[in-house]
């Protein structure tokens, strides 16, 4: 069970990759530690996607990983400008201070 | 064999702990910090899969960009009091039961299903590196998705600018 690396051991590291980095996202209260966390989840969907591409010995799930990448890049600027915004306005990085929409 | 069986749980070992130690430090730098090292292990799993331009791509793009403009942030934005703070929110034991019937659930239905993976055949190998396939797949089949992901970019460019300026 533990010898041969097969497909399998991959996306269970995949997905305990994904439930840590669900927990930071769910518990954490520090911003910049929450989308540290969201870069730990996309991180596990390239980890599955690249041992899908190993298993069927095709270099589609390798473009698909270098999309998401794209995406995570995307992501990180937009949130640490937003991050950088809110810190100006509110001074706090704490998420559960910003409550404005909350009643 | 044995050095591939070695070696993956070597970089399992390095991706986990450096995501536990991640979400649990309270020092934001010292999280960013393990996030390298889990990135680090992350791309020694793609090397392990022969994975070898996207090992590049994680470690150039990763470990040399997206983190420094973590580093960066990090130093714009006052911490220090942040970190004095409770770092946990009060629902946290919810967030980690919830999660943790979810990961065994996936699990189980992973190892259960293990056998069910022989849905194709691996086709014969390709001729050429492992980058000359992925830039023909890239440049041949995925072109429309590859030009979207130049304007996504362009439109996260102008976000951020525009985010990060004195008055919005």
């Amino acid at each position: 069970m533990l010898h041969p690396i097969t497909t399998t051991h991959y996306l269970v590291l995949g997905a305990a990759l994904l439930a840590i980095g669900t927990i930071g996202v769910l518990a954490r209260r520090n911003i910049v530690v929450i989308l540290m966390a969201i870069e730990l989840i996309l991180n596990a969907v390239n980890i599955n996607l690249i041992a899908f591409s190993h298993h069927l010995g095709q270099v589609h799930g390798q473009v698909f990983a270098i999309f998401v990448i794209t995406v995570a890049v995307a992501e990180a600027a937009v949130g640490l400008g937003i991050l950088i915004a809110l810190f100006r306005t509110r001074s706090t990085v704490q998420a559960d201070e910003i409550n404005l929409l909350k009643w | 064999m044995w050095a591939d069986t070695f070696f993956f749980y070597l970089f399992a070992l390095v991706t986990l702990g450096g995501a536990m130690l991640t979400i649990t430090r309270r020092n934001a730098v010292h999280c960013a910090m393990s996030l390298i090292l889990s990135l680090i292990g992350v791309a020694g799993l793609f090397l392990l899969q022969r994975a070898e331009f996207l090992f590049a791509v994680q470690i150039v793009l990763y470990v040399g960009g997206i983190m420094v403009l973590f580093l960066f942030v990090i130093m714009l934005v006052n911490l220090d009091q942040a970190a004095r703070m409770r770092q946990f929110s009060g629902q946290w034991w919810l967030a980690l039961a919830c999660v943790l019937a979810v990961a065994a659930q996936i699990v189980y239905v992973l190892v259960r299903g293990s056998q069910a993976f022989r849905f194709a055949r691996p086709e014969p190998a390709a001729q050429g590196g492992n980058v000359e396939r992925v830039a023909d797949v890239l440049f041949k089949q995925y072109l429309l998705p590859f030009e979207l992901a130049s304007l996504l970019l362009l439109a996260a460019i102008v976000g951020s600018v525009i985010m990060a300026r004195k008055r919005i």
